[in-house]
């Protein structure tokens, strides 16, 4: 007997308008609006984050997921997915990265321009994973600073969208600083990077 | 008249006498063992012989046995008859402290790779190799990850449970 089909035919309203930003603190009246550098750019940065996929496995088919219509990526301004590191703010590494492949995933890093971020989606990138062994990295951490850390063996769509969202509080709220700072700089120094 | 196992084990027999040992036939699968300075000199008898014609080399691997004092490494070939279709295993076995073994490479080009690939995870120094240097792992590893002298997990890890690693 086959199933009777359910049409899902009511109309949810909109709980807010996700396609607008909101906006930063400020003064404003009549004609102008003022507020901080930082904020305006920080606000048209986690907006226009353009992510570039690093997806080794299982965690990459999630993101395509996320990509896809259903979870849509795009709604957050990062529709642009770049393939080059060159063009991207943000480096997604979804999977098991090998030991082998450590030198690679820091080739990539080191090729994006500042401000970039970085979030190790799933347990294998932030932690190695199941893959406790002597060919897996034991976390990109080990070799590239991560900004956000997704747990899930494989992360949910929804996961990966709440760690998308975390950058972007991240990328709003960093200071135009904060990269030339003595702090970052020992930062960069610890991964041997510069 | 079909090649058989019989045959196969007769002719080696009369070729090497006692140095060939340990014959076994798991799942019909003929096994035999020699000393590993003979290893070149069967492979090449199984080769050129007329009537054995082991031509393939299937593959090439070794297994590493802690508990079997001066027998530690053992290489094992898998040759293929391919006009009989018929197939043998070939062990040789050595001391884990000075692994070295004749290279097949003259013999098999196969075993270029499968020799380094071999090199690489039990530390099996074949003589004469051309390039025998680590294949599939990283360069700056410093140990020969298949040799069961090693945790298979980071012991000094706390980030990890240790239940759920074989290690409670």
């Amino acid at each position: 007997m086959s199933r009777p089909v359910s049409y899902n035919v009511k109309v949810k309203p909109l709980e807010s308008d996700i396609s607008m930003a909101e906006m930063p603190e400020g003064h404003q009246g009549e004609g102008f609006f003022a507020t901080s550098f930082d904020k305006v750019i920080g606000l048209a940065r986690k907006n226009s984050i353009w992510p570039l996929p690093f997806a080794t496995s299982c965690c990459g088919i999630e993101f395509m997921a996320t990509m896809g219509s259903h979870y849509d990526l795009g709604r957050f301004g990062a529709e642009r997915v770049g393939f080059s590191p060159r063009q991207c703010d943000l480096l997604m590494v979804m999977g098991t990265i090998a030991k082998k492949m450590g030198p690679v995933v820091k080739q990539v890093y080191l090729q994006m321009a500042e401000p970039r971020w970085v979030i190790a989606v799933g347990a294998c990138a932030s932690s190695g994973g199941i893959f406790d062994t002597y060919s897996v990295l034991q976390g990109i951490d080990q070799i590239v600073p991560v900004d956000v850390y997704v747990p899930g063996c494989p992360p949910r769509p929804e996961a990966i969208l709440d760690g998308f969202m975390r950058i972007q509080d991240l990328v709003g709220k960093e200071s135009l600083r904060r990269r030339n700072s003595e702090k970052y700089k020992e930062l960069l120094e610890s991964y041997g990077i510069q | 008249m079909a090649l058989t196992n019989d045959i196969v084990k007769q002719k080696l027999t009369e070729k090497f006498g006692e140095q060939v040992t340990n014959f076994i036939e798991p799942y019909g699968l003929l096994t035999f063992e020699a000393p590993k300075e003979l290893n070149l000199k069967v492979l090449n008898f199984l080769y050129d012989d007329e009537e054995l014609k082991f031509r393939f080399l299937t593959d090439l691997c070794a297994v590493h046995y802690p508990d079997q004092k001066g027998r530690e490494l053992a290489v094992v070939y898998h040759l293929h008859n391919m006009q009989d279709n018929i197939r043998v295993r070939f062990k040789v076995v050595t001391d884990i402290n000075q692994p070295d073994v004749y290279t097949a490479t003259g013999l098999f080009s196969s075993a270029n790779w499968m020799e380094r690939e071999t090199y690489d995870f039990f530390g099996v120094n074949f003589i004469g190799h051309p390039n025998l240097k680590r294949i599939l792992n990283v360069d700056e590893m410093e140990y020969f990850p298949l040799r069961k002298e090693y945790p298979l997990e980071d012991q000094v890890r706390i980030d990890k449970d240790d239940e759920m690693f074989g290690r409670g």
